[in-house]
C-alpha cells in the first residue's frame, strides 16, 4: 500500500514538474506546480508530516500560487516567444541535466545504502502540538528573526509596487 | 518487504530539484524561471522531511516550515519586482531585461 502510493503521487509530482518546465503558457506552468505541491503534499502525510502537508496545501499551493496566478492575470502574461536558442546551448544543457541527476542519484545511494524504510506511521512526532512546542522552546530566535523578515517583505513589497507619488 | 526505502523519496526530491534547475536556465518567462525556484525550494522541503523520518526528530519540520515562510516572503518580494520590471520594460522575457539602467 505504501509503494503504491508513493509510486501513484511521485509519478503525478514528477510529470507535473516536467509539464511546469515544457509548458510555454504561464497559467499551464501555475497549474501544473499546484499539481506538483499537491502530491508532495500527500507525500508527506505519507512520512508523517502532518502539520507540514497541510502548511504545504494552505501556504504553497493556496497562498504563494494564488499569489502568482494573480500576477500572471494582472500582467496579461501570454505564450513565451520562441528565442533564438543555439543548437549548442541544447546540446550541452540536455546532457548537462542528466549529467546532474546521476551525480545526485548516485551520491544518495552511495551515502544511504542502508536507511530505514518508510511506511506510513512510521513517525507519529510531526503534530501540530509537537511542531508547536519546538518552534517556541528550542527554535524561538528563528521564530522571531522570522517575523522580521516578513515585515521586511511586507514593507518591500509595497514599495517597489506602490504607484510613483511625484 | 513493507514500505519505501527512503532513498526514493530523496531520488524524487533529487528529480524535482534538477527540473527546477533545468526550468530556471531554460524558460525566458521571468514568472516560469520564478515558478521554478519555487519546485526547487519544495524538492529541497522533501529532503528535509525525509531526514526528518530517517533521523525520528522533529527539527527537519521545523527547517521546512522556515523554508516555506521565506519562501512566502521571497514570492512577495518577487512578484512586487516582477510587476515593476513589467511596468517599466513592458516585456517579461528575460533575455530584453538585460541592462542595469533603462
Amino acid at each position: 500500500m505504501d509503494v503504491i502510493l508513493f509510486l501513484a503521487f511521485a509519478a503525478i509530482a514528477v510529470v507535473c514538474a516536467i509539464n511546469v518546465v515544457v509548458q510555454t503558457h504561464p497559467i499551464a506552468s501555475a497549474l501544473s506546480l499546484i499539481g506538483v505541491m499537491g502530491s508532495l503534499a500527500v507525500l508527506y502525510l505519507l512520512l508523517g508530516a502532518e502539520f507540514i502537508a497541510m502548511a504545504q496545501v494552505i501556504v504553497y499551493a493556496g497562498a504563494i500560487m494564488v499569489l502568482f496566478i494573480f500576477v500572471i492575470m494582472l500582467l496579461n502574461a501570454g505564450a513565451e516567444s520562441k528565442s533564438g536558442r543555439s543548437l549548442a546551448v541544447q546540446l550541452v544543457g540536455i546532457p548537462g541535466f542528466f549529467a546532474l541527476l546521476s551525480l545526485l542519484a548516485y551520491s544518495i545511494l552511495r551515502l544511504f545504502p542502508n536507511a530505514r524504510n518508510v511506511h506510513f506511521g512510521g513517525f507519529t512526532k510531526g503534530t501540530a502540538r509537537d511542531i508547536g512546542q519546538a518552534l517556541f522552546t528550542r527554535y524561538l530566535l528563528p521564530f522571531e528573526v522570522t517575523s522580521v523578515l516578513i515585515l521586511i517583505a511586507i514593507i518591500g513589497a509595497i514599495v517597489l509596487a506602490r504607484k510613483e507619488m511625484d | 518487504m513493507t514500505g519505501v526505502p527512503l532513498s526514493w523519496y530523496l531520488i524524487l526530491s533529487a528529480i524535482l530539484f534538477v527540473l527546477g534547475v533545468a526550468g530556471f536556465l531554460f524558460r525566458r518567462n521571468i514568472i516560469t524561471a520564478f515558478m521554478s525556484i519555487e519546485l526547487m525550494l519544495n524538492a529541497v522541503n522533501l529532503t528535509f522531511i525525509a531526514f526528518s523520518y530517517q533521523l525520528q526528530q522533529v527539527d527537519g519540520h521545523l527547517f521546512a516550515f522556515f523554508v516555506m515562510v521565506v519562501a512566502a516572503a521571497e514570492a512577495a518580494v518577487g512578484l512586487a519586482i516582477i510587476l515593476t520590471v513589467f511596468k517599466n520594460r513592458n516585456t517579461l522575457n528575460v533575455d530584453e531585461v538585460n541592462s542595469m539602467k533603462y
